[in-house]
């Protein structure tokens, strides 16, 4: 399609003549296969090299914010699960906890344990699921079926203490809920943790850390995999803070930055882990750094059966909670990033007002100035690197 | 008049063709299924058939044909409703002269190998011709990718199968086989193992299947040239694909492992069984190169072929034309 149809001349007629060809519109959702769930991209490409992309995000927008305004504190626990539903549990805490502060209360040391180590098998939980679809975006399915065969043991360590695989409602202000399991017909007698949880839960450690050192050996060191990640989709350090990326994204370029070891909002400090970084920024060091993580956090859960402590699972709080007047913010490392609540109260059963900030949804904010100019394969391999959940993005 | 030997011998070879290729293609898609579900734990096909969930491509194929036959409002019908045909046109014609005994070929063309590239050719052809008449812009780009992937997997293919045709001397297929026998060796030791390697990746990159699945890539382009396909159309590429496995897999036995032949084998009676066993290895070959491996990017695919294959096969018609006439 030469410019406005004219007739060429064959003087005119060379081979190095650029076709003006104009931009094809694709647009990438919010029903593709690869995206995760609704996230839509229109993105302008010139063959497969990407003009420009502007993701269009909100098919999923719930509106939790103003959802927990008209319920009681212990209701909207229910809520926060389904925001990033990969790692239900880790949402509730950082919410808990910052009703716990307006009230003065403080969780038992045993319920605090548990928390610590069910937001670390979240965090596993979740970050198999990436080990598993990142490559199956690359094209390879068999690592999907090798990680959620292990994933599936710590889901059932996380249902038998809290009855629910991904949205267990656990935590109560003051502690968490006696546990779901304790035997048959035990309803009468003091619930806790299920027999033979803390053994189970050190072999599936065990599992964990073998399927972690097997994806070492079939994806991170498999030549096309390589190609495919290295090198692509690079955030420098200073953009990623600019953009305000946060989690493996963030600590995928270089930054050491955890909020487990910076303001812990749970006793991470009597634990001993490191954090892993990239050097590049680049997405293969995004998927390492979230392999390692899996190991440190298996470490963590290990660490937390040694070391946790008897006696009851929550403190005495009134049969009906109250908040007193004040605010509040509480932020955690979730597995998908910095999460966090700003929490207003007049006094009244139910938050006044909740500001949720969700990790994907800033995380994501970088595609339009990550994905210029790439190819069309790239982002899918950039999309699936930054492990965004689409609840999360839209709340 | 019709029923003079020539047609009804037309006649029979058709058939039985068709019996093998779609037959085989069966198989290969049984393996597929079989062979994918126990490299990743899983059980696979488990109930259809009673034992070993042998029916699954059966009852698969019953599915496809009772899934309504759709066609785009925007589509360019025609091309739409062909391109299906001609891709298993295309890969059909290649059994043409796919030996499975000295007598048991349909024909042996004195073109032989000649004729199974360009036949083979045909099926890019048909993607080109999804991609572009579905109207849907993930088809186009797929169908782009397989007709970039042909120009540039089509020369090394090519290149490859010189090699093996200047140390045999002819372009047909039989006397290829007899020229291994002659040597003692298959020449995929016999001289030509750098060209069974070209060859395989090529076959693999015209075959669109991992890890050169670019033109159907399911994560970026949803199903690339066939998302737009359903019912018995698809079933069709869905079947040219797996008979272009076979094919591919029939003429790499018979260019580099000897064909029919097998040493103490009388190739009259087991001649057939020896080629399929030989098809039967390069198809798990395949089969397990699609369940391990991720898939390379588009231009890394080209820049590959360009950088890599091309020279290689190059060099490898020097050296095997300087050793022909030396030794």
């Amino acid at each position: 399609m030469s410019s406005g149809g004219g007739r060429v001349l064959h003087s005119e007629a060379r081979v190095s003549v650029e076709l003006q060809t104009p931009e094809m519109t694709l647009n990438i959702g919010p029903q593709h296969p690869s995206t995760h769930g609704v996230l839509r991209l229109v993105a302008k490409v010139d063959g497969e090299r990407i003009d420009s992309v502007e993701p269009v995000v909100g098919y999923m927008h719930r509106g939790y914010e103003k959802l927990a305004e008209v319920r009681t504190y212990p209701q909207v626990t229910a809520l926060l699960n389904r925001i990033d539903w990969t790692a239900g549990l880790a949402n509730e805490v950082p919410f808990i906890i910052a009703a716990e502060r307006l009230m003065g209360v403080e969780a038992p040391p045993r319920a605090q344990y548990l928390r610590i180590m069910l937001t670390e098998m979240f965090r596993i939980s979740a970050h198999l699921l990436f080990l598993s679809s990142y490559p199956l975006e690359l094209g390879a399915s068999t690592p999907l079926m090798y990680a959620l065969r292990e994933r599936e043991h710590v889901l059932d360590l996380i249902e038998g203490v809290t009855g629910g695989r991904f949205h267990p409602n656990f935590n109560r202000i003051g502690g968490v809920k006696p546990a779901a399991g304790g035997g048959k017909g035990q309803r009468t007698v003091v619930q806790d943790l299920p027999e033979g949880f803390l053994e189970g839960t050190r072999r599936a450690m065990a599992k964990v850390s073998a399927v972690c050192d097997d994806m070492e050996a079939l994806v991170r060191g498999n030549e096309i995999f390589q190609q495919r990640t290295k090198g692509v989709g690079i955030i420098p350090a200073e953009k990623a803070l600019e953009y305000g990326v946060s989690g493996p994204n963030l600590r995928g370029s270089g930054v050491r930055f955890d909020l487990r070891k910076v303001e812990a909002h749970l006793p991470y400090d009597r634990f001993d882990f490191e954090i892993p970084v990239g050097e590049n920024g680049d997405c293969f060091d995004r998927y390492v750094v979230r392999l390692e993580e899996i190991r440190q956090a298996a470490r963590i859960v290990v660490q937390a059966v040694d070391g946790i402590p008897d006696g009851p699972l929550r403190a005495k709080v009134p049969r009906v909670i109250k908040v007193p007047k004040g605010e509040c913010y509480v932020r955690a490392e979730n597995p998908k990033g910095e999460m966090g609540y700003y929490l207003v109260s007049t006094g009244g059963r139910g938050p006044y007002r909740v500001k949720i900030r969700s990790a994907s949804f800033s995380n994501i904010s970088v595609l339009p100035w990550l994905l210029e100019g790439v190819l069309v394969p790239d982002i899918i391999a950039i999309l699936g690197s930054l492990d965004f959940v689409l609840g999360d993005v839209d709340r | 008049m019709i029923f003079d030997g020539f047609w009804v011998l037309l006649g029979v070879k058709l058939l039985a063709l068709t019996v093998v290729v779609i037959g085989g293609s069966l198989v290969i898609i049984y393996a597929e299924l079989k062979v994918g579900a126990h490299m990743q734990n899983r059980v696979g096909p488990y109930y259809a058939g009673v034992r070993w969930g042998w029916a699954q491509p059966l009852a698969d194929a019953v599915k496809f044909l009772q899934k309504e036959d759709l066609v785009p409002a925007d589509a360019d019908t025609k091309v739409f409703k062909a391109a299906p045909m001609v891709s298993l046109m295309g890969t059909m014609a290649v059994f043409v002269i796919v030996p499975f005994s000295p007598k048991l070929i349909v024909r042996d063309l004195d073109l032989g190998i000649f004729y199974a590239l360009a036949a083979s050719s045909l099926g890019t052809l048909a993607m080109l011709m999804a991609g572009w008449s579905s109207a849907n812009k993930f088809s186009l780009m797929g169908g782009l990718r397989a007709a970039a992937q042909l120009i540039a997997y089509e020369l090394p293919m090519v290149l490859a199968v010189v090699g093996v045709v200047i140390q045999a001397g002819t372009l047909s297929m039989v006397q290829i086989v007899d020229a291994q026998v002659a040597l003692g060796l298959p020449y995929v030791i016999g001289g030509q193992a750098v060209g069974f390697f070209i060859f395989v990746t090529a076959s693999l990159a015209e075959l669109s299947r991992t890890p050169f699945d670019m033109p159907i890539a399911e994560s970026e382009l949803v199903s690339g040239y066939m998302t737009e396909y359903s019912g018995i159309r698809f079933t069709m590429f869905y079947l040219a694909e797996y008979a272009g496995l076979f094919a591919a897999a029939a003429i790499a036995s018979t260019l580099f492992l000897g064909g029919y032949h097998f040493p103490g084998l009388d190739v009259e009676v087991w001649g057939p069984f020896v080629l399929l066993a030989k098809v039967g290895a390069l198809a798990f070959l395949m089969i397990w190169f699609r369940w391990t491996w991720p898939r390379l990017r588009e231009d890394q695919l080209q820049s590959f072929a360009w950088r890599w294959l091309v020279p290689l096969a190059l060099a490898n018609i020097v050296v095997t034309a300087v050793l022909k006439v030396a030794l």
